[in-house]
């Protein structure tokens, strides 16, 4: 009996009415829910549910009135008051007044616009809701309790429940800073000019100064792409076959003691990354444990020392090298489940045919993997041109060659941001290198996401 | 010679070349392992060494840790690590496993939105915002004092939610069947995700928790931003990147090691306790 109420409970709740059709056939408590929030809940008889959106629409209302208006305009002038110096007669000394701060200006409209867009959406529902409890009066049907609402939370609307907490951190934590930081990109807001404190609408100047190959900034944009590119591509297949010819030797039918090589290679994985890759840093410093071995060894001469980190070329292969000794062990762990996915028939026949273990590899391995894991190559690959923490802890970026430029030869676009931002403070033109990466990011996984096979199958449900 | 003895043959030459390389590779892998817990005991301070093994070993390192306490604190660091990472390991899991749970059982109108979202947001540079996270910490007066720790942990599980992935994958392997069934039987779909599909799903819990712990005890960069001169509030990521400085160097290197060999011992235990549910949870487990 239960189970059938639920049932067609369920079912009722699946469907759902649009604002447009509230607002056009709605009886006049529901249009004027459009006002007052609530009004057509109270009126139905669901009055607490009524009662909290009337009041969420007071608290927003009490707050764009109290700030937000100001925020908004704020947000369209960034501030022109400079902090001032003010002789106080009664106290004989001179006070400064609070100066105008573009930063807070833009960052409170930016929050304020994001608060009056979830309000809409607010609305949106507060009216889809008085609508509904229109019609379940209309039909006769059973108005939902309050109590009712609280056990759907629990059921069929467990998503709201378990979505909304995590969608409130996502929008302060991520969204919100994102579109600061794309804001500011059109802002000069930068230490050049001494525009920290206050700042201007500037439209696309930055991106124009990073795309003038003329200027210092826009030369360094390219080679810095250049080798993020090379770095990026080199990181994921370097590491991806690595990994996988590692697994297959370990997974060989004939291999012995296959636990204690795969422990001997995960074992590295549980030193923190960071502190494998401050180690190697100063292991291969010209006066670190390799070069003083290597000079034992009487490989190198006295004083003399390989430049791992002072040649650019020595440079970029050491870190793509150090980069397969951090990430070959997750690849590992990672392929190895789908690699025992093949099924076995597959090599069973190709014994048979009289196939090499070579042409096993090439014609059913790689295929089956490519296949299988290409989603995660996508993400491997964004990882690796977003990958700040291998570069900037082993090289810094160094050997910086040009010295009138900001970024060194191993810079990615991601480390180079960071010195902008945090070192030089040039936050407009490192909001404009964020976008960009985000940029050629997006079209290059898109494109191949979409032309992937896991995707059109995923895509089916 | 026959011809099964020459197959014979080319297997105990491919059997000796196949281990020689694993060797060899495992040597390559273990050696920075072996040498990070050798300095550890390493009595010489300094970091460049002229020989391999340490002349003399000795346990200074780690109580000077513990006890040296003027300059940087270690232990304090690592009680500000420990719980940083306990609760946001606590709230990401849940994060992760309920935001997993919804996209895969149930059908809503955000949730491709929300997919595509996340697809979207993961590509932007993961720091290109954290500057603007720190404003926006600074200006709701969290970046002060103790407070510090809440913002931190608010930092490492806040977008969790977003990489939801592999545990979705993990959730749409597992037979819808068996929620139906319980659905009948009465349960709400809280029940349902409580009592049946969690239980079921361990696999895909453990891994979860791990990473979600993993993620904060090693976090480097986020800790730095926001910590900024609090070094009361620093954790143990900053201080041993701190021990590494030239003007500490000379007198903490060794003691860096022994830090690092304290902060993997927990990561190594969760680590070789549970690989076999790393594995699975990557591939999905739970077969109909």
């Amino acid at each position: 009996m239960t189970t059938i109420s639920r049932r067609t409970r369920y079912v009722e709740g699946a469907h759902t009415c649009t604002v447009t059709e509230a607002l056009r056939d709605g009886n006049t408590a529901t249009k004027l829910s459009a006002v007052i929030m609530g009004y057509g809940n109270i009126v139905n008889g669901q009055i607490a549910k009524g009662l909290i959106f009337l009041a969420t629409e007071i608290a927003y209302i009490f707050f764009m009135i109290r700030y937000g208006f100001t925020n908004l305009v704020n947000l369209v002038t960034l501030g022109s008051a400079t902090q001032q110096e003010v002789w106080n007669e009664e106290l004989q000394v001179y006070l400064y007044t609070q100066g105008d701060q573009s930063i807070l200006m833009l960052l409170y409209g930016v929050a304020t616009v994001l608060l009056t867009l979830v309000m809409f959406w607010i609305w949106r529902g507060t009216m889809k809701s008085a609508y509904t409890v229109e019609l379940c009066k209309k039909h006769g049907k059973h108005v939902k309790s309050f109590a009712d609402d609280i056990y759907d939370l629990f059921d069929e609307n467990l998503y709201r429940t378990l979505m909304t907490p995590s969608m409130f951190f996502i929008c302060a934590l991520t969204i919100l800073p994102l579109i600061f930081m794309i804001l500011m990109a059109f802002t000069n807001y930068s230490k050049i000019d001494n525009h920290l404190v206050l700042f201007d609408w500037v439209g696309l100047q930055n991106f124009a100064t990073l795309f003038d190959s003329g200027s210092v900034l826009g030369s360094t944009f390219w080679s810095v792409l250049g080798w993020t590119l090379v770095w990026a591509f080199f990181a994921t297949f370097t590491n991806y076959f690595a990994g996988m010819v590692l697994a297959i030797l370990i997974n060989r039918k004939d291999t012995k003691a296959k636990g204690f090589w795969r422990f001997c290679f995960v074992i590295s994985c549980a030193m923190p990354m960071f502190v494998s890759l401050l180690i190697m840093r100063t292991m291969l410093q010209p006066e670190g444990a390799v070069n003083v071995l290597l000079r034992t060894m009487g490989f190198l001469e006295a004083g003399e020392s390989l430049p791992f980190f002072t040649d650019p070329t020595w440079a970029r292969v050491t870190v793509i090298v150090i980069n397969i000794w951090v990430g070959v062990p997750y690849t590992l762990l990672q392929l190895t489940g789908v690699l025992q996915n093949i099924p076995a028939d597959l090599y069973e026949a190709a014994d048979i045919d009289g196939a090499t273990p070579v042409q096993q590899f090439f014609k059913i391995t790689l295929p089956y993997m490519f296949y299988v894991t290409t989603p995660y190559l996508i993400a491997t690959f964004t990882g690796n041109v977003n990958n700040f923490n291998v570069i900037y802890l082993l090289s810094g970026g160094d050997p910086v060659t040009d010295l009138g430029s900001t970024a060194g030869k191993t810079d990615l676009l991601v480390t180079w941001l960071y010195k902008l931002t945090i070192d030089k403070q040039y936050y407009n033109i490192g909001a404009v290198v964020g976008i960009l990466t985000f940029i050629i990011l997006a079209i290059g996984s898109l494109l191949v996401y979409r032309n992937s096979k896991s995707y059109k199958e995923e895509g089916g449900f | 010679m026959s011809k099964q003895n020459s197959a014979k043959a080319v297997r105990l030459r491919n059997n000796i070349i196949v281990h020689t390389i694993l060797a060899i590779l495992a040597a390559i892998w273990v050696f920075p392992v072996l040498w990070v817990i050798m300095t550890s005991f390493r009595a010489e301070k300094g970091s460049y060494v002229s020989t391999f093994f340490p002349k003399a070993f000795t346990l200074d390192n780690y109580i000077k840790l513990f006890t040296d306490t003027t300059i940087l604190n270690f232990p304090k660091m690592f009680m500000n690590t420990l719980i940083i990472a306990i609760f946001s390991c606590i709230l990401s899991a849940f994060f992760v496993l309920s935001a997993s749970y919804c996209l895969s059982r149930m059908r809503f109108r955000m949730r491709k939105p929300f997919m595509n979202m996340a697809m979207i947001l993961g590509l932007f540079p993961g720091f290109m915002s954290m500057i603007a996270v720190y404003f926006i910490l600074k200006a709701v007066g969290l970046t002060e004092g103790a407070r510090i720790r809440l913002a931190l942990i608010m930092c490492y599980s806040g977008g969790a939610a977003l990489s939801f992935q592999i545990a979705k994958g993990f959730f749409d392997t597992t037979p819808f069947a068996i929620d139906e069934a319980a659905m009948i039987d009465g349960c709400t779909r809280w029940q349902t995700f409580t009592k049946i599909t969690l239980p079921l799903s361990k696999p895909i819990v453990i891994y979860t928790v791990l990473t979600a712990f993993i993620g904060p005890w090693v976090d480097f960069i986020f800790a730095k931003v926001i910590c900024r001169a609090n070094a009361d509030q620093y954790t143990v990521a900053i201080g041993l990147w701190r021990m590494l400085e030239k003007e500490y160097i000379d007198n903490w290197y060794t003691s860096f090691a022994a830090g690092a060999v304290l902060i993997s011992i927990p990561i190594a235990a969760l680590f070789l306790k549970l690989q076999k549910y790393y594995v699975n949870g990557m591939t999905g487990a739970v077969k109909e």
